[in-house]
C-alpha cells in the first residue's frame, strides 16, 4: 500500500476503534447513572418512578427529624410547602444538615412511599440554597422565607 | 486610600497589557526590531502592578481594612495571620487576582528565560500572553474587584473564611492549581506565536516542553493537594468525587498529558505538528472552562463562591474568543505547515498516538458527564446529575488500556522497531503480572475480587515493563550504573512519571475496594470492629481554639490486642457564621490509614461515629507526587538550554551574515 494511505489507514482506524469504543462505554455508563430530580410534589404526583435511584429535595421541615433510642437510622420529612416526603437515611447527616433548611437526598423511592436515601447533601450556607430546592420551593409557590 | 492605589496598579496593569498585546506583535508582523524589543520590558512592568496591588490586598486583609467588601467577607479580626494572608485567595475576587499575579509571574520567567529565542518568536509569545492577562485584568475591573468597598456603612468586623478553608492545605493547593491552569497559557502562546509566524517546526517544539512538562507538573500537583485536602478536611475519607469542579481541573491535566507526549514526538520526529498545535489549544481552553465552571456559579459545590450570572457570560465569552479565535487562526495557519511522513505500527511514534487519542476520549467522556446536567438543564430537559459510578464505569476501561500501550511504548524506537522481540520482553512481564493479580489478594489477606485483580495486573504489567526498559536501555554498553548517567533526564523523567502512575494505580484499586467502613452510635467506653482493627472511644471532652469551639474525642485503635493509635477526632463550631466543622482524627501509614469522625452528638450523650480502615490511601498522592516530579526531572534536563543556545548562535550567524 501508498505509505501516505497506509499511514491514513492506521489513524483512521485508531480514531473509528477509539470513537465507538468511547460510544459504548458512556452509553453503557449512562443506563444506572443518570439521576433525574423530582420535588417532593411531583412525587405526590406519582410522577417519580418507584425503585429507581433518583434525587429528591426540599426543606427539611421543622421538628420532623427522629432518631431511635439505639442506631443511627434517621427520619425526617422533607416539604416543598405544598407536598411532604418521608426520608428514611441509615448513617451519619453532613454538617450543614439542619431543620428549615435545603436539602437534596439521592435514593430510591419505595413502594409505600418513603424514600429511602444512601447520600443526604446540604451544601448550603445562609445565603446558598440548592438551586434544584429553590426551583421546587418557586413552582410550588412558596418562596423561601429568610429565619 | 490603600484599596484606591489597588485598583489603580489594576488599571496601569491593563493598560500595559494592551500595549503588550498589540505592539510587539506589529513588530513582529513589520520587522521592526524596536517594537519587538519593547515586549519583555512591557511584561516586567505588568508583573510589578500586578504584583503591587496583590501585596495591596494582602495588606488590607492583615490589617483587617473591613471597609473592603473582599476583607469583611472573607476575613475576621480573629483569623490567625497565616489564614488571613491565605484569605488573599480564598473568595473569588482574590482568587482571579492570584490568577493574574501567576499569570504575569508565567509571562516574565518566559521574558527572562527565552532571552535566546528569536526576536520575533519571543516577542509573538509575550504578545499572546499579553492577550490573556487584558481579558482576565478587564475581568477583574469589571466584575470582580477585590478592592470594592462599602462606604460609608462597613461591618466591625468580617464575616469570616470558610472554615472549610482554615487550613494548610488551602494555603497550598490554589496556588499550586493555579501555577499548573495557568502555565498551559505558555505553551497556548508558544503554539500561536508559531501559528502566526509560521514556524512551526521542531525547535518550537524544544522551546515549548519544559513550559508544558513544568505547567503540567503544578497541576498535578495541585490536584494531588486538592485531593489530599478533601480527604484530610472534608472529614469523611474521600478522596476523589468526580465533582465538576474537581473534573474541570482533571481534563486540562489529562489533556496536558496528551500534549506532554504529543510535545515529544513532534520535537524527535517532527511529526504531529498540527495536532500538537491544536492540543496546546484545547489544554488551554480546558483550563479556561475549569475557570468558567468554578467562577461563573453554574455549578454547585464547595468550590463554588457567589454565583453572578455576568461573570459568566463574560468568561463565557471571553472562552469563546479565545478558542474561536485560536481555531480560526489554526485553520488559515495550519495546512501550511503541516507534513507527512511515514507511520509504522511498530513504532513509538505510533504508541504515542495511541496514547493521545486514548486521552482525549477520556477527556470527552469526563467532558460529556460534567456538563450533561447543565446543558439538560438550560436545554429544560430536567434536573439530571451525573454520580461518580458513571466517571468510574468510563474512565476505569479507558486507564487499562492506556497503561497496556504505555507499558510498551518506551521499549519501541522511533520510526521502525525491526527487531522487536515481543515474546522475549513481553510474555516473562505479562505472566508475572497475571501472577501478582491473582496472588495478590490472598498474600493481602483480603477477599478475592477482580477489581483488585486487575489493578495488580494492569499496574504490575506497568511497573514491570518499565523496569525491562531500564535493564534493555543500561545493556548495550554494560555498563551498569555508570551508564545510567549516559540516559538523559527527560528518559528517566519519563521513568519516574510511569512508575508514579503505576504507584496510583495501585493505590486507586487497594484503596477503593479494601476500605473498610463503619457508622456506628458510640457511648464513651465503647468499641467497634472494623476489619482487623478495634476503635474504642475513650472520652469526649470539650475543647476551644482560637475563633471556634468544640468537642474532641480521644478514640483508642488496637490491632490483636496491642495499642496501635490514638486518634483525636473533633467536632467544631466556628464563633462568625457558627459553622459545624468535622476534624477527622487519622493515623497515616504508607499501607494504610486509620480514620475517625464525629458524626452529630445523639439524645443519651453517645455519638454517631465513622470509623475507617483505608488501606493503601497513601500510594494515590505518593503516585501522583511521583508522576509530577517525572515532569519536574524532564525540565531539568540541560538538552533544552542546549537548544536554546544553539538557537541563538545560529541567529547570530545569520545576524552577522546579513551584516557582512
Amino acid at each position: 500500500m501508498h505509505p501516505v494511505r497506509r499511514q491514513r489507514l492506521l489513524i483512521v482506524l485508531v480514531i473509528v476503534v477509539g470513537a465507538s469504543l468511547a460510544a459504548g462505554l458512556i452509553f453503557y455508563a449512562l443506563r444506572d447513572n443518570m439521576n433525574l430530580f423530582y420535588s417532593p410534589s411531583d412525587i405526590a404526583a406519582g410522577k417519580a418512578p418507584v425503585d429507581a435511584r433518583i434525587r429528591a429535595g426540599g426543606m427539611v421541615r421543622a421538628g420532623s427529624v427522629q432518631r431511635p433510642a439505639d442506631g443511627i437510622e434517621v427520619q425526617f420529612v422533607v416539604t416543598d410547602y405544598a407536598a411532604d416526603l418521608t426520608v428514611r437515611y441509615s448513617g451519619i447527616l453532613p454538617d450543614l444538615f439542619a431543620e428549615e433548611q435545603g436539602v437534596v437526598v439521592t435514593g430510591r423511592l419505595g413502594g409505600d412511599g418513603v424514600f429511602e436515601a444512601s447520600e443526604v447533601l446540604a451544601k448550603h450556607d445562609e445565603e446558598y440554597m440548592p438551586p434544584e430546592v429553590s426551583e421546587a420551593l418557586k413552582q410550588s409557590g412558596h418562596i423561601p422565607v429568610k429565619p | 486610600m490603600i484599596p484606591e492605589l489597588g485598583t489603580f496598579c489594576l488599571i496601569l496593569a491593563l493598560c500595559l497589557a494592551g500595549v503588550l498585546a498589540v505592539v510587539p506583535l506589529w513588530g513582529a508582523a513589520s520587522g521592526r526590531t524596536a517594537l519587538m524589543a519593547l515586549a519583555a520590558p512591557l511584561v516586567a512592568g505588568l508583573f510589578t502592578f500586578v504584583a503591587i496591588a496583590f501585596g495591596l490586598l494582602v495588606a488590607a486583609l492583615v490589617g483587617d481594612d473591613f471597609s473592603v467588601q473582599y476583607v469583611a467577607g472573607h476575613s475576621n479580626s480573629l483569623l490567625p495571620l497565616p489564614y488571613k494572608i491565605s484569605a488573599a485567595w480564598g473568595g473569588h475576587e482574590g482568587s482571579l487576582l492570584l490568577w493574574l499575579l501567576i499569570l504575569s509571574t508565567w509571562a516574565l520567567a518566559v521574558a527572562v528565560l527565552s532571552r535566546a529565542l528569536p526576536l520575533d518568536m519571543r516577542a509573538r509569545v509575550l504578545a499572546v500572553l499579553g492577550m490573556v492577562a487584558v481579558g482576565f485584568l478587564a475581568f477583574v475591573l469589571f466584575t470582580s474587584n477585590p478592592f470594592a468597598r462599602s462606604l460609608p456603612f462597613f461591618p466591625s468586623d468580617g464575616a469570616d473564611l470558610n472554615p472549610l478553608l482554615q487550613d494548610v492545605g488551602l494555603i497550598l493547593h490554589p496556588p499550586m492549581l493555579y501555577l499548573g491552569y495557568v502555565g498551559f497559557s505558555v505553551p497556548f502562546a508558544f503554539a500561536i506565536a508559531a501559528l502566526l509566524g509560521g514556524r512551526l517546526d521542531a525547535s518550537w517544539a524544544r522551546w515549548s516542553r519544559p513550559w508544558t512538562n513544568a505547567a503540567w507538573a503544578f497541576l498535578g500537583v495541585g490536584i494531588a493537594l486538592g485531593s489530599w485536602w478533601a480527604y484530610y478536611e472534608l472529614g469523611w475519607g474521600g478522596w476523589w468525587f468526580w465533582d465538576p469542579v474537581e473534573n474541570a481541573s482533571f481534563m486540562p491535566w489529562l489533556m496536558g498529558t496528551a500534549l506532554v507526549h504529543s510535545l515529544a514526538v513532534t520535537d524527535k520526529r517532527g511529526l504531529f505538528r498540527s495536532w500538537t498545535v491544536l492540543l496546546a489549544i484545547f489544554t488551554f481552553s480546558l483550563s479556561l472552562l475549569g475557570t468558567f465552571l468554578v467562577r461563573s456559579g453554574v455549578l454547585t459545590s464547595v468550590h463554588a463562591f457567589a454565583s453572578d450570572p455576568s461573570r459568566g457570560v463574560f468568561i463565557l465569552g471571553f472562552l469563546a474568543v479565545v478558542v474561536g479565535g485560536s481555531l480560526l487562526l489554526f485553520a488559515l495557519r495550519a495546512p501550511a505547515v503541516s507534513r507527512h511522513a511515514s507511520l509504522r505500527l511498530l513504532s513509538r511514534e505510533y504508541f504515542l498516538l495511541i496514547n493521545n487519542v486514548v486521552l482525549l476520549i477520556a477527556v470527552l467522556t469526563i467532558l460529556f458527564g460534567t456538563l450533561f446536567p447543565i446543558v439538560a438543564d438550560a436545554l429544560k430537559l430536567g434536573k439530571y446529575s451525573v454520580g461518580p459510578p458513571y466517571f468510574n464505569a468510563v474512565f476505569m476501561p479507558l486507564m487499562m488500556v492506556l497503561i497496556t500501550f504505555m507499558g510498551v511504548g518506551p521499549l519501541l524506537s522511533w520510526k521502525d522497531t525491526r527487531d522487536f522481540n515481543a515474546r522475549k520482553l513481553l510474555l516473562g512481564p505479562a505472566v508475572a503480572a497475571v501472577l501478582v493479580g491473582l496472588l495478590f489478594p490472598a498474600a493481602y489477606g483480603g477477599a478475592f475480587s477482580w477489581q483488585v485483580a486487575l489493578g495488580a495486573v494492569f499496574g504490575g504489567w506497568l511497573l514491570l515493563l518499565t523496569l525491562v526498559d531500564i535493564w534493555q536501555k543500561l545493556r548495550p554498553g554494560r555498563r551498569g550504573l555508570a551508564g545510567a548517567s549516559r540516559l538523559s533526564r527527560s528518559y528517566w523523567g519519563m521513568v519516574l512519571g510511569h512508575l508514579g502512575f503505576a504507584v496510583l494505580a495501585f493505590g486507586v484499586t487497594f484503596t477503593s475496594q479494601y476500605s473498610v467502613e463503619q457508622d456506628v452510635r458510640m457511648a464513651v467506653g465503647e468499641s467497634v470492629q472494623a476489619g482487623d482493627y478495634q476503635f474504642t472511644l475513650s472520652g469526649v471532652e470539650p475543647v476551644r481554639g482560637p475563633n471556634y469551639q468544640g468537642d474532641r474525642g480521644t478514640v483508642l485503635v488496637s490491632r490483636a490486642g496491642r495499642q496501635v493509635a490514638t486518634l483525636a477526632p473533633e467536632k467544631r463550631r466556628y464563633s462568625a457564621g457558627s459553622q459545624v466543622m468535622t476534624e477527622a482524627g487519622i493515623a497515616a501509614g504508607l499501607f494504610r490509614d486509620l480514620y475517625v469522625s464525629l458524626g452529630e452528638p445523639l439524645a443519651d450523650g453517645s455519638w454517631a461515629v465513622r470509623v475507617q480502615v483505608k488501606p493503601f490511601v497513601r500510594w494515590i498522592w505518593l503516585g501522583a507526587l511521583l508522576v509530577a516530579g517525572g515532569g519536574v526531572l524532564a525540565v531539568t534536563d540541560p538538552r533544552y538550554r542546549r537548544a536554546l543556545r544553539q538557537t541563538q548562535r545560529a541567529g547570530a550567524a545569520v545576524a552577522a551574515a546579513g551584516t557582512a
